[in-house]
């Protein structure tokens, strides 16, 4: 497993948690607006939660446009 | 605060208003823990002149439009004052919108300047409708030291010592082209002049008033209307203080309330929403002992409040709520979207007033607003003053068209007569939103007669304009709706759009179609994104030009298909 999909697994295993849903009802290209039912403020919500996870400060702005968990991981990774 | 009435623009007000109270604090820009800037009045003037003088030597005159694309922050107002100062135009764009959908704005608009963030400004250098980029002079604000500005210049270097010369401007020149909607389809750039913002400033002020000591939170997009009149234009007229934050999070606005003891701030039901979830989340966790006083003060609250707010009592009996808002907020304006009442009460009850208001961009921003005497949750409240409010057409309970006019309406829709007439009919604004005024005169929401919805964030989305992402979709026709337009109801909340598809005859709505449907949908912003489709087999009427009819389509729809038939994606 390369790093990015360590980094795409730990995303969703936190979004499960965050969003107390099932781990394995979350995949990669899952929208998460629409899977989670979610807004743009719940999803910030979810971004602090993986800043303190990886030890990295996301600007707001790194969500914008962003839908599906992987490419979340990918803004991640870049920081990593 | 300054007498508005004595001044011809923006810009000069803001100059009287920088010389009037130079030792206030009039921005502070916070990033989390840290806090970026805290700049008085003097200040902001130093920053801003030596800015207008290198943008005047650029070529910034009367009348030349000038673009912000920024986060909410201090650079944002300290290039919009300098704008106004060389008597530019001001055209601000939404940060949230994509690279392709500012580069068309920016087209539109004919901007010759752009000030814009560096990460804003890469996104859309790398779009592919940057080639056709025709704004003379860019300045990209935070660049790292490495960045390839491709042509830019950095705006934190781009400063001139000469004295620069302030344009004056008439009450009637145009002072910003702000976009209400249009991308991809119809582009609505409101002209609004000096005089709008003057007068409307004028009128939220005189029940809202700022003064030195203010501090109000910024949160809302400082390029939407609202937070333009009462994040920017109205403290600044009163020695006022505004706090920026660059981020979102709910965990800091939060810590601001307290951190910076905010008195008013602006929000659009999303936020409200949140932190009333936050709020009844916390109330349910207390042991039940607690709670039961709780619920106990809340009452008594409600009864002493009834007729108007005392913020002082309800300080007093709810002294826990009030410190976790800083202990010194006065009113939470809530507007951009319909707002359901049992959230506004919630706030009230515990004494916070939400004052709950209705307006658009094309009026100036605010036509009604809730005086809080009484507080009413089941209204958008009254019009502010100077604003006269009409309901066109009633029918038998009072309901029709919420049409308006006052000295605040924009001019028109920049280089669109057609929509212009269609929209200012006999000086009066025609809002497209059902209501009625009640005897004592509030008004309320009873839905909508445009085809366009409004979601809880407060963004108008216009049909037209999502219709462009289904281009070339493999079916005979197609047509986007809001849901509520076809089967109208008096609901402003949960509004959705639906595509309708008319197959070839030979056509079955297959899988491979609908996947495509879906992937095209998942391009879209998550607000702007149609739920379900229908599925519908008559030729679509149309104009001589091919234009659909869609008044005619939609008639027709109600006619035979209910909502029901809408499948949802």
């Amino acid at each position: 497993m390369n790093s990015l999909d360590n980094t795409t697994d730990e995303v969703l295993r936190l979004a499960a948690e965050h969003f107390k849903v099932e781990r394995d009802q979350l995949a990669p290209d899952d929208d998460f607006f629409k899977k989670l039912g979610i807004n743009s403020l719940q999803a910030l919500d979810l971004l602090t939660r993986i800043e303190q996870h990886f030890q990295i400060e996301l600007p707001d702005y790194e969500l914008q446009g962003v839908t599906d968990f992987r490419t979340l991981a990918q803004r991640i990774q870049s920081r990593l | 605060m300054l007498d508005l009435r004595q001044y011809n623009s923006l810009g000069e007000a803001l100059c009287a208003a920088l010389d009037r109270w130079p030792d206030e604090i009039c921005l502070i820009e916070a990033d989390r823990e840290r806090e970026n800037a805290r700049l008085t009045y003097r200040q902001f003037k130093e920053q801003a002149l030596p800015l207008a003088s290198r943008l005047q030597k650029a070529g910034l005159q009367d009348g030349t439009r000038a673009a912000i694309i920024m986060t909410n922050q201090s650079k944002w107002l300290i290039s919009a004052h300098a704008i106004f100062f060389c008597g530019g135009v001001l055209v601000p764009l939404d940060y949230k919108l994509t690279a392709a959908e500012q580069l068309q704005l920016l087209a539109h608009s004919r901007a010759e300047f752009l000030i814009i963030e560096h990460h804003l400004w890469r996104a859309l250098t790398q779009a592919e409708q940057f080639k056709n980029l025709a704004v003379r002079t860019v300045l990209v604000t935070e660049a790292p030291p490495s960045a390839d500005l491709a042509g830019a210049h950095r705006w934190e270097h781009f400063r001139a010592e000469a004295e620069p010369t302030f344009i004056p401007r008439k009450r009637n020149d145009p002072a910003c082209i702000v976009y209400s909607s249009g991308t991809g389809g119809r582009p609505k750039g409101c002209v609004l002049a000096h005089e709008n913002y003057l007068e409307q400033c004028v009128a939220l002020t005189s029940l809202y008033p700022f003064w030195p000591g203010v501090r109000y939170l910024s949160i809302l997009p400082t390029n939407h209307a609202i937070d333009f009149m009462v994040g920017f234009i109205g403290p600044f007229t009163c020695g006022a203080t505004v706090v920026h934050l660059r981020t979102l999070r709910p965990e800091f606005i939060r810590e601001a309330f307290t951190k910076y003891k905010i008195t008013y701030m602006a929000l659009v039901p999303t936020i409200l929403k949140n932190l009333e979830r936050g709020l009844r989340q916390r109330f349910a966790e207390l042991p039940s002992g607690k709670r039961k006083i709780l619920n106990a003060l809340i009452a008594t609250n409600r009864a002493l409040t009834r007729r108007r707010p005392h913020l002082k009592i309800s300080r007093a009996l709810l002294p826990q709520v009030h410190q976790a808002f800083g202990g010194q907020l006065r009113a939470l304006f809530v507007g951009g979207a319909f707002t359901e009442p049992e959230t506004l009460q919630f706030f009230y009850d515990l004494g916070i007033p939400v004052a709950n208001g209705y307006g658009c961009t094309e009026a100036g921003t605010t036509i009604t607003v809730n005086d809080l005497k009484p507080f009413r949750s089941d209204t958008v409240g009254k019009p502010l003053p100077g604003m006269e409010v009409k309901i066109a057409n009633p029918g038998a309970e009072g309901i029709g068209e919420v049409t308006v006019r006052s000295r605040t309406l924009m001019s028109h829709y920049l280089d669109d007569p057609e929509m212009t007439a269609e929209t200012i009919v006999d000086g009066w604004l025609m809002t497209g939103d059902l209501g009625r005024l009640d005897p004592s005169g509030h008004l309320q929401l009873l839905g909508r007669k445009k085809n366009m919805i409004v979601t809880e964030e407060g963004k108008n989305i216009y049909p037209e304009d999502v219709e462009t992402c289904f281009a070339g979709l493999a079916v005979k026709e197609f047509c986007v709706f809001a849901a509520n337009y076809l089967w109208p109801t008096r609901t402003l909340v949960g509004e959705q759009l639906v595509l309708v598809l008319h197959p070839e005859s030979a056509q079955e709505i297959d899988e491979a179609l609908l996947q495509d449907v879906a992937e095209r949908n998942r391009r879209l912003l998550n607000y702007k994104r149609i739920s379900g489709y229908l599925a519908w087999d008559g030729d679509f009427p149309r104009t001589a030009s091919l234009k659909i009819k869609r008044v005619e389509l939609a008639e027709q729809i109600r006619q035979k298909r209910g909502r029901s038939a809408v499948v949802p994606l």
